[in-house]
């Protein structure tokens, strides 16, 4: 993507967030901008707040301090019910664990399903339709749409997952570590994946991972992460090619031994 | 219920509960119909039988009933099933009240997988036994979830449900305890009812109330209240029954239980209310 035609006012603002866990620092402070369109990676070891920040953003943790800048409000400050609201419409959010994200009791038409009848849909005929069109744009052969996840890979699951999150059409995507459990092989294509969805629905996303194979591929900005606070950031490729930061020139050279 | 009747020697509070636990159960029964369709949470209390026995509908009975009621006790819409029988014989002793099998001569019916099939008026109170009174507890198991999900009106879930029905059979199969949602705002389960009573929990003239004894809890149609059950625009809600006139008293309107006659196959359609199949037609 071209950041220089990207629109100039940021969709999601970060203002000095903090999430401490009694005395021990999750994250913080950080503060950043999201623009429209801009898929904003999250970098750094095991331990150094990419997930309590990620579920901070996506109101499933409450920080200590901090603002949350959606549409002009302050998201931390939404009463519940418009919080919930918001996370099943235009936002979604990817579990790196498909059984967090997925309801594995209910077939793979019901899962995609759920957010369109969570919004008021009450046509059967048209649910399927659609859930149908979504199991085929994630690769998954429409035929089993009546299957139950269990009886699916990994891979198929975490597509399945990403389907039933897009399927509302959400402006902004969070995803923790989405590649993070599958091999290699099957990560390829679910990257390829995402990246043309990604690019077709012009979505904002901040992804988080520790695998900067994942983030080269799909972001275009990255931030580094190291106990809790922001090390280095800027575009992917400047921060991967030309490290500023000790900690991120160790990230990157032990990525190269691989 | 032989624990009852061994009870039934000893002299007991007016229908056995103790007045602190009637008023504690009536507060939650207010509440209850304050509120339509809400869970109420009460202090359920043991019980001289066993929850499958309808301990929830027993209580509120208790709480409900005054001296001067007649009861009545039905079990899929018959007053002779074991069930029926135990509890009306417990209120009978328990409260010396009077008992009938006349739905049009009870103040108070309690009730297990029906409603009576003649109409009720403002002077009755229909109770129901209700073993899981969560609708969404078949696909969200955890408590705190199914209760935000009320509070915030989520009930997209319970249209999942549904989907997933007509996924696996072509056509809605819920045929008992089809969700239904109260007065624009609370989903509700109706009780192990045929959805071919559903209708008659909408505008009903009677007082309905749902008591659940394991899960502790209480809900309310008050008189008069609209209730609607959930369905898809493409697969409308049909209150269905078997495709048969009654085979005793003829009705063809009635709700019917197939009943098998001998083992060559022989079997008959019979009004499975069997009030009104006596005085029916
Ligand atoms: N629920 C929790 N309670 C206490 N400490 C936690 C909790 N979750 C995370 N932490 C701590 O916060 C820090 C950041 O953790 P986390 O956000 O999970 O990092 P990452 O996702 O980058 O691995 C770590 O020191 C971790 O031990
Ligand atoms: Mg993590």
């Amino acid at each position: 993507m071209d950041l220089s035609h990207a629109p100039s006012l940021p969709i999601l603002s970060v203002r000095d967030l903090v999430k401490t866990y009694g005395t021990r620092l999750g994250c913080g402070p950080i503060s950043f901008d999201l623009y429209p369109g801009e898929v904003l990676g999250i970098v750094g070891e095991s331990g150094s707040g990419k997930s309590t920040l990620l579920s901070c953003l996506a109101g499933h943790l409450a920080p200590d301090q901090g603002r949350v800048l959606w549409q002009g409000g302050d998201v931390l400050t939404l009463a519940e019910a418009a919080r919930r609201r918001l996370l099943r419409s235009d936002w979604a959010y990817v579990h790196q664990n498909p059984r967090d994200g997925l309801r594995m009791g209910v077939s793979a038409g019901g899962n995609v399903g759920e957010r369109l009848m969570g919004a008021g849909a009450r046509h059967y005929g048209e649910i399927r339709e659609k859930a149908e069109d979504w199991l085929g744009r994630v690769e998954i052969d429409p035929g089993r749409i009546d299957d139950k996840p269990r009886a699916f890979s990994g891979g198929m699951q975490q597509r399945l997952q990403i389907a039933r999150n897009l399927v509302t059409g959400p402006k902004l995507v969070f995803m923790d570590e989405p590649t993070g459990g599958l091999d290699v092989s099957v990560q390829a294509r679910l990257l390829d994946l995402l990246r043309g969805l990604v690019r077709q629905m012009g979505l904002s996303v901040i992804i988080v991972t520790h695998d900067l194979a994942v983030v080269r591929l799909l972001a275009h900005r990255l931030m580094v992460m190291k106990g809790g606070h922001v090390v280095e950031q800027g575009l992917t490729d400047q921060v991967l090619d030309d490290p500023q930061h000790a900690y991120t020139q160790l990230l990157v050279s032990s990525v190269l031994q691989v | 219920m032989t624990s009852a009747m061994t009870l039934a020697e000893t002299s007991f509070n007016f229908a056995y509960l103790d007045e602190d636990t009637k008023r504690m159960i009536r507060r939650a029964i207010l509440k209850a119909v304050a509120v339509p369709g809400y869970q109420v949470p009460f202090a359920s209390r043991e019980m001289p039988m066993p929850y499958g026995w309808g301990t929830g509908g027993v209580q509120v009975t208790a709480a409900c009933l005054m001296p001067e009621d007649v009861l009545k006790v039905i079990d899929q819409g018959a007053d002779d099933t074991t069930n029926a029988v135990s509890i009306r014989k417990f209120f009978q002793r328990t409260s010396g009240v009077a008992v009938t099998e006349r739905t049009a001569e009870a103040s108070v019916i309690q009730t297990r997988h029906r409603i009576p099939e003649a109409a009720l008026t403002e002077d009755q109170i229909l109770v129901y036994q209700v073993p899981i009174p969560e609708p969404l507890r078949f696909l969200e198991p955890r408590e705190t979830e199914t209760r935000k999900m009320h509070e915030l009106e989520e009930y997209g879930l319970m249209h999942v449900k549904l989907y997933e029905d007509i996924a696996r059979h072509g056509t809605i199969a819920t045929a008992y305890a089809y969700p239904v949602k109260v007065e624009g705002r609370y989903v509700m389960d109706p009780s192990p009812i045929p959805k071919f009573d559903n209708p008659k929990l909408s505008g009903n003239a009677a007082l309905q109330l749902f008591g659940a004894g394991r899960e502790a809890r209480i809900y309310a149609v008050p008189p008069h209240t609209q209730v609607v059950s959930l369905d898809f625009d493409d697969h409308p809600f049909v209150a269905s029954k078997a495709d048969h006139a009654c085979d005793i008293c003829g009705s063809a309107t009635s709700y019917l239980d197939e009943v098998i006659t001998d083992d060559k196959g022989g079997r008959m359609f019979v009004c499975s209310d069997t009030d009104y199949c006596r005085g029916g037609q």
